[in-house]
């Protein structure tokens, strides 16, 4: 298949409003086709919102969305996508496989729904109405009404809210196999492992504005002096003695009762003065990890500590 | 981990054929109605009990000949069951449980997402009018042939002006909301509205509910064409309703 230069889909200088609350506060997005975009945030951040404005279901106040290089909403441009609304979506007494074989009457080259509710684990429950599926049951039938007419572009918001382990595990394999056979794939989750695996870019929303973006490594990329190892041992060790042992530049702190935090440049020798000091202490280091920086600490440094109402 | 055959899901996006997509929607529409307990005792049970008691019991007041307008009443009842109370239930919970965003997320145009409800509804009103027709038929009523055109025209005419009204309420009220005016609805139009238990009396003529059970007694007992009255209110109800619950009508 060629490169398509166009993107996936384009927004810029995104606002929407509700009453005198801005949702989304002059977002600007641009994603490659052919990759998976993942926009996190808090709850409240906008990410529904813009997800929503890009299917057409809602007008922005201000700014433009392209998506595939159409005006969301043209008749044009729903065969193309697929969307899987937040919560899913069915009739309440409708079972799995008539609620897929319904959407898939709607595309011209569906994939066999028969199939598809046999790997999305719903085998099972096809004699079961849709109100009486469990929440996860419904994401995975709403995530087969979004694959089943073989779009170019799917949005997944919050694909795998309520699921459990296997079921997200098996989303996760579905968007790798998306993604290799060149779908793009939006997907918006406030889950920092979920989209350290899945996404090819990462785009931080925070109260409708983008406060970062990049590739998951660029985000969590470390300053060479920007590690960190934890080890946990008895409470109240006098870290003096091991500030002197170590290098210049690296500290020592007992960050939390009885868990300690070297931070600086960790290298083999520095893992090796720590453990000599314990064994002086006559203390076993337990737990001990070296660790970068996780989305999540980049989230949270953006994002802030507290909870949001 | 699952593992997929490369290509599994290489875009091969369009949309299915309208002719498709319309009669699936429309049988989904329908099959969904009839395998729902509430709804046949609503739309088919109740609607066959009152033709059968307002055929056979004297104590009810009914013009002569007794089991042909009790039938036109109960054709008009059974109309408003399905396309007012049913359709506007159905509505309520349909949004409720997200399906009209579902769907208007796929290739299914906005038109089409209305004409398979309405093409679902008049399948529905259709079986109802069978089964109370044959039912009237077995308690003796003899129906003028001459009539069936008109019937045929209003029973759709009466399906489309009841289901803009359903639509209308079910289209903007919350579910629990939606299920308990459109259930009160239809047990004052019952009792007061002209339909069956009363002789529509001053301002009712102007309800949809006496002018269809009128329009239908004319049809169906006398097999003329009914008064331009009834039919030029049922058409100023359908038609105000629809255009306010196009404005009205929310998806979720």
């Amino acid at each position: 298949m060629s490169p398509n230069p166009q993107p996936a889909v384009e927004v810029s200088g995104l606002v929407k409003r509700y009453g005198s609350k801005t949702a989304v506060d002059g977002l600007d997005l641009v994603q490659e086709p052919g990759t998976v975009l993942a926009l996190l945030g808090p709850n409240g951040a906008g990410k529904t919102t813009t997800v929503e404005i890009c299917e057409g279901f809602r007008a922005a106040d201000d700014g433009t969305v392209r998506v595939l290089g159409l005006a969301p909403g043209d008749d044009a441009l729903r065969p193309r996508i697929g969307v899987m609304p937040q919560g899913g979506g069915g009739y309440p007494g409708i079972r799995a496989l008539e609620m897929l074989n319904l959407v898939a009457a709607c595309a011209a080259q569906p994939l066999d729904p028969q199939w598809l509710i046999e790997v999305l684990g719903l085998s099972g429950v096809v004699r079961t109405p849709y109100k009486r599926l469990s929440g996860g049951q419904q994401q995975r039938l709403s995530l087969a009404c979004a694959l089943i007419g073989r779009p170019e572009l799917v949005f997944l918001d919050e694909p795998t809210a309520g699921m459990d382990p296997q079921a997200r595990r098996l989303v996760w394999d579905l968007v790798g196999a998306l993604k290799d056979d060149g779908v793009s794939v939006l997907l918006t989750t406030h889950l920092m492992d979920e989209a350290e695996a899945l996404a090819d870019n990462v785009v931080i929303i925070d109260q409708g504005r983008v406060v970062a973006q990049g590739t998951p490594a660029e985000l969590t990329a470390n300053r060479p002096d920007d590690q960190q190892l934890r080890f946990r041992a008895r409470p109240g060790l006098d870290t003096s003695l091991l500030s002197a042992a170590l290098p210049e530049g690296l500290k020592v702190r007992e960050a939390t009762r009885g868990q300690y935090v070297v931070e600086g440049l960790i290298d083999p020798q520095v893992v090796s003065t720590v453990t000599s000091w314990c064994a002086q202490q006559g203390v076993l280091a337990e737990e001990l990890t070296v660790a970068k920086r996780s989305l999540e600490d980049v989230f949270l440094e953006l994002t802030g500590r507290e909870l949001r109402s | 981990m699952t593992t997929f055959a490369p290509g599994t899901f290489k875009p091969a996006p369009g949309r299915g054929s309208l002719a498709r997509m319309l009669f699936v929607h429309a049988r989904t529409e329908a099959m969904l109605t009839l395998r729902n307990g509430e709804q046949i005792l609503l739309t088919v049970i109740i609607p066959l009990a009152l033709l059968v008691a307002l055929s056979l019991m004297s104590v009810i007041p009914m013009p002569e000949p007794r089991v042909g307008s009790a039938t036109a009443r109960i054709f008009a009842l059974a109309i408003i069951s399905s396309a007012f109370t049913g359709q506007a239930i159905a509505l309520g919970f349909d949004r409720r449980y997200g399906v009209l965003k579902r769907l208007a997320a796929s290739a299914l145009p906005r038109w089409l997402l209305v004409a398979g409800r309405v093409c679902g509804a008049l399948v529905v009103v259709a079986i109802q009018i069978v089964l109370l027709a044959v039912t009237a038929l077995i308690l003796g009523w003899k129906f003028p042939l001459a009539g069936l055109p008109w019937v045929v025209l209003l029973i759709v005419l009466g399906t489309l002006t009841f289901g803009a009204l359903g639509v209308l309420l079910g289209g903007a009220l919350r579910a629990e909301i939606v299920l308990a005016l459109a259930n009160i609805i239809w047990f004052v139009l019952l009792m007061v509205g002209g339909v069956a238990l009363s002789v529509p009396v001053g301002f009712v003529h102007l309800l949809p509910s006496a002018a269809l059970a009128q329009a239908l007694e004319t049809a169906v007992v006398q097999g003329t064409a009914p008064g331009v009255g009834p039919v030029a209110v049922l058409v100023a109800w359908g038609v105000v309703a629809g255009a306010l619950a196009t404005r009205t009508t929310k998806l979720t």
